[in-house]
């Protein structure tokens, strides 16, 4: 295989494969694929970077997971049964009242670090499934939804959604995904029992703010070397942990500020991570109408703005919680999606900027396979 | 009525292309025991024919109509009866088109 880069793009309208060598300055874009479906979602397996899962969903007909074996080029349907173990039970519904469990749509598709047959899936309504079989069958990993505050889990402006799934690279059994708006959960028995991991999290949006479960987590980025230290962008408030997701403290710093959807961690530099700040929760785009990345190199706190190569003025887009990767190149790339349909890449960690896609329907996902 | 009945039936375009077929559709449908055709055995036929639809159309759990899935036929909409109620006679004797469709909505 040629050293490369491919870039997943899911869109409300379909998916893109943006390819490059490693220079990463010429793109060719295919698609789009699965045109007029929203696709929330598409990953790569780290075993074989030929296997892609994604997420196919449409308010008229439902989910499907589509499946490539080549790299993208072409697509098979796999499984799409989604059943909740046993009798669902209830969450609440906006206004405080129970409501049934309902599934929406796969919002997250994690591909297994060993098995290129073993995925996990994060739906709507909040749960984890799982595959073992390449995505032909899935079963729900239920004693997350069952573990005992499922009942108090109430939905977010997206939906109640489980977006965020973190598979720990040395501890197998540990799995971490996150929520909106109930917060984030782990695992340490590879999914069987679970428990909320939000101590520090403080959201003046819930009646006790420093409540176990009720926060609007909106991603959580882990780099594979220090996979104990996690970074979060919540509704607002960067947050960090040292200890697995035990505890968090702030890390916004100075930013403009601090609400947002994505986090990501450099390539090569755990310390090193990437915000979006975005205005505030009603104000979905960027502050002053300058679309800028913001890099912390000491893991949060200090930040500097990164904007050249992007708009400086009238740019009044958002970059959604999963449109933001990098590539595991020697100077890493870094990607993300826009809800005005471009893509952006940096091949020198942020400093510079291209578009290396324009016009594309509103980027629900980026994910970036690092080809050798 | 005896043996199985051809019913004609048309998919929309997301649905056509997933199940990789052009145009309409021709399917056998076996009847209930008093000899009528059902939607909810059309659909069965159809997801048995097609296994990639099962749960475009209906919930695979509950059964249930999605939402914004609609079925014309006769300048009639059947969308709402019971799945189970009888089709049409000119749907189950082939002569008119069984429409399945996505409804009238944005996004």
């Amino acid at each position: 295989m040629k050293q490369g880069v491919r870039v997943l793009v899911g869109t409300k309208k379909g998916a893109f494969v943006l390819s490059s060598d490693a220079g990463r300055d010429r793109w060719e874009v295919a698609g789009p694929f699965f045109a007029g479906w929203e696709i929330y979602h598409l990953k790569g397996s780290p075993v074989d970077p030929n296997r892609i899962y994604a997420s196919q969903s449409s308010g008229w007909f439902g989910q499907l997971i589509q499946r490539s074996d080549d790299g993208g080029r072409s697509w098979n349907p796999v499984g799409n049964d989604f059943r909740y173990d046993g009798v669902p039970g209830t969450h609440q519904w906006y206004d405080g009242t129970p409501h049934p469990w309902e599934f929406a749509r796969v919002w997250h598709l994690e591909p297994s670090l060993g098995d290129r047959d073993t995925v996990y899936a994060g739906v709507e309504d909040a749960a984890l499934f799982k595959s073992v079989d390449g995505g032909a069958s899935w079963q729900e990993l239920s004693g997350l939804r069952l573990h005992g505050t499922g009942k108090d889990w109430q939905p977010g402006a997206g939906g109640l959604c489980l977006h965020t799934i973190l598979l720990h690279p040395t501890k197998a059994e540990r799995i971490t995904v996150a929520i909106s708006s109930a917060g984030s959960f782990r695992s340490d028995d590879a999914g069987v029992s679970w428990r909320p991991i939000n101590k520090g999290l403080h959201s003046e949006q819930i009646p006790d703010p420093v409540a176990e479960v009720g926060h609007c987590v909106h991603h959580i980025a882990m780099h594979p070397k220090r996979p104990d230290v996690l970074f979060m962008q919540k509704h607002w408030d960067v947050m960090r942990s040292d200890d697995g997701g035990d505890s968090w403290r702030e890390v916004s710093g100075n930013l403009p500020s601090d609400f947002g959807f994505v986090i990501d961690v450099h390539a090569h530099e755990p310390e090193t991570i990437y915000v979006v700040p975005i205005k505030s929760d009603s104000e979905h785009f960027p502050p002053d109408g300058k679309l800028r990345v913001y890099r912390s190199r000491s893991g949060g706190q200090e930040w500097e703005a990164l904007s050249q190569g992007l708009p400086q003025e009238h740019c009044y887009v958002n970059v959604m919680r999963d449109a933001m990767a990098v590539d595991g190149l020697d100077e890493c790339g870094v990607y993300f999606g826009t809800t005005g349909g471009q893509v952006y890449a940096s091949r020198n960690g942020g400093d510079s900027w291209t578009a290396i896609a324009q016009n594309l329907p509103a980027v629900l996902s980026v994910e970036v396979q690092t080809l050798r | 009525m005896s043996g199985s009945a051809e019913i004609r039936l048309t998919l929309p375009h997301h649905l056509r292309s997933l199940a990789r077929i052009d145009g309409e559709l021709r399917l056998e449908v076996a009847p209930a025991a008093d000899g009528t055709l059902s939607l909810a055995a059309v659909l069965d036929a159809l997801e048995a024919r097609f296994p990639v639809l099962r749960g475009t159309l209906r919930d695979q759990a509950s059964g249930r109509r999605r939402a914004f899935v609609r079925f014309f036929a006769c300048q009639e909409d059947l969308s709402h009866q019971p799945a189970t109620d009888p089709l049409p006679q000119p749907v189950a004797e082939g002569r008119e088109v069984l429409i399945v469709l996505g409804a009238m909505a944005g996004g």
